[in-house]
């Protein structure tokens, strides 16, 4: 198995407190990661650190046997999928106009028309981003990350906000993505049914990593899933 | 009134002229509106106040010290405004009364040169020179291809900044560039409307082309058109009846947005 995410000691603050405490794991090509864990776990402070956005951590990262420190090269890999994309309501451009800001090579135009067409937006390509709903803006961002030809997809809670039938389309697309073309997905979310469901690895992460390893395994083990229910209820408490 | 003005070369110059301005004013306009830095453009033109002042002062011609001025003050309190976490609105505060203030200093050493002041705050483009046309034509066109070949790196950095940088565009050196070429274009449009008058063209013809609901290009395009028909028609107009231009100028494109918005309301666009 080709190794291609591979992270070492990665500890984070944020802003003071330990955000993220030696934190270690990799990730396999072809590997379909769910990363679970309460609010506050350390899961977008994980994610800032892979994607080069947040650099004032000790560890190490590594993408493709290379320290991402010395080499930005691997963004080209990569296809991210934030939480909640921010931008303005009336921001003048179209779902084409969006996809194509992905595009880092004006002759891969086509691929604009076919990713849209496999994202079931096809129709909606020249409407404003702002005027679609949750759903179908997940999908264009969906999109925009694609038309790069990512070896990596990274999706920070994806469907926070959106409506169920959104949700499961978005999950078939993902198991599409992974299974037939063998884009490693790594994916943070809440809900612990559709990781069961569609990651065949998970991390579980509330600052320190409890558990890494086969979903199977930790879906298995009543013992892991209390501890994972304990810790997030806590924190449950903790915010109210 | 007869076509007999379209033939002197003075107003050639100044529809050429002004033509150009409302181009390069409203596509680097269009990213500091949506941006959220539609004031920056005013900002910028007080800050060449002071340049301009001392270039009369110093006897050098007084676009070259606005030029100097307004792009350095302009980079300095970005570089300050990111180092100090001040807010876009407090940073242009700043700007702006720091630039009118350096140039009633400045006039006030001087003894006070009022009339050739008075052509920079209101603008005079029925004065401009054939030098100062080819000036403007070609920082038009230099500014045009930088944006045409950075185009996807500003358009995605001003649309989303944190993803634009996971997509490896330089986010920062972007800004910065955003912010140079908004300094020139301020300096080289103080000539048709003035110091005073100078963020009516950089958000007017954007705000209004933004509320046809369309794609990026097409806003651009849209833009451009109402820019160039109320610089145009401001300049004819206002030498028809001699009124100032810039007062037209500004007054047209006002017209245009109000005319978009009934449109608008009257529920002939799109809702967005």
């Amino acid at each position: 198995m080709l190794k291609i995410v591979e992270i070492n000691n990665l500890t984070a603050k944020y802003p003071d407190v330990k955000a993220l405490d030696d934190v270690s794991f990799t990730v396999n090509q072809g590997d379909f990661l769910g990363i679970i864990g309460p609010n506050g776990a350390g899961k977008s402070t994980l994610f800032d650190c892979m994607l080069n956005l947040n650099t004032k951590y000790d560890g190490i990262i590594k993408f493709f046997d290379k320290d991402i420190r010395k080499s930005k090269d691997y963004l080209r890999e990569i296809g991210y999928v934030p939480q909640k994309p921010i931008f303005e309501r009336n921001f003048p451009v179209t779902v084409n106009d969006v996809v194509r800001m992905g595009l880092r090579n004006e002759s891969d135009e086509n691929k604009i028309d076919e990713i849209l067409q496999q994202l079931w937006i096809h129709e909606l390509s020249e409407r404003r981003i702002g005027e679609l709903s949750g759903g179908q803006q997940q999908r264009v961002f969906i999109a925009k990350a694609l038309v790069t030809n990512p070896k990596i997809l990274i999706l920070d809670e994806p469907v926070t906000g959106i409506d169920q039938q959104s949700i499961d389309l978005f999950y078939s697309i993902l198991r599409e993505l992974n299974s037939k073309q063998k884009i490693t997905i790594i994916w943070s979310s809440h809900d612990l049914d559709a990781v069961n469901k569609l990651a065949n690895h998970v991390a579980c992460l509330n600052r320190t990593l409890f558990f890494h390893g086969k979903s199977e395994k930790f879906f298995s083990d009543d013992d892991l899933i209390k501890q994972y229910s304990e810790a997030s209820m806590q924190e449950h408490m903790h915010h109210h | 009134m007869s076509l007999e003005i379209l033939t002197y070369s003075f107003m050639h110059r100044a529809l050429i002229s002004g033509i150009a301005i409302a181009i390069l004013c409203s596509v680097v306009g269009l990213f500091l509106v949506l941006r959220r830095y539609s004031l920056f453009g005013d900002a910028i033109a007080h800050s060449s106040f002071g340049g301009i002042a001392l270039g009369l002062l110093a006897g050098v011609y007084p676009l070259w010290t606005a030029y100097g001025v307004s792009i350095v003050s302009a980079l300095i309190i970005t570089k300050v405004k990111d180092k100090y976490n001040i807010s876009g609105d407090a940073s242009i505060a700043v700007l702006l009364s720091s630039g009118i203030a350096v140039g009633l200093v400045i006039i006030g050493f001087s003894g006070g040169f009022t009339i050739d002041i008075f052509s920079f705050l209101f603008g005079s483009i029925l004065l401009v020179s054939v030098d100062e046309t080819i000036l403007i034509l070609a920082l038009t066109g230099i500014i045009l291809i930088v944006i045409l070949s950075l185009y996807r790196q500003l358009l995605y950095s001003t649309f989303n900044e944190e993803q634009a940088k996971v997509s490896g565009i330089p986010v920062e050196k972007i800004n910065y560039l955003i912010i140079f070429m908004a300094g020139i274009t301020v300096v080289t449009s103080i000539q048709l409307v003035g110091v005073l008058l100078i963020s009516a063209l950089f958000v007017i013809p954007n705000v209004t082309a933004i509320m046809y609901g369309r794609g990026f290009k097409q806003t651009v395009i849209i833009s451009m058109s109402l820019s160039v028909f109320s610089v145009v028609v401001g300049i004819l107009i206002s030498y028809i009846f001699d009124i100032t231009p810039a007062g037209t100028i500004v007054l047209l494109s006002i017209g245009l947005l109000a005319a978009t918005m009934g449109i608008k309301s009257a529920g002939l666009l799109s809702k967005n």
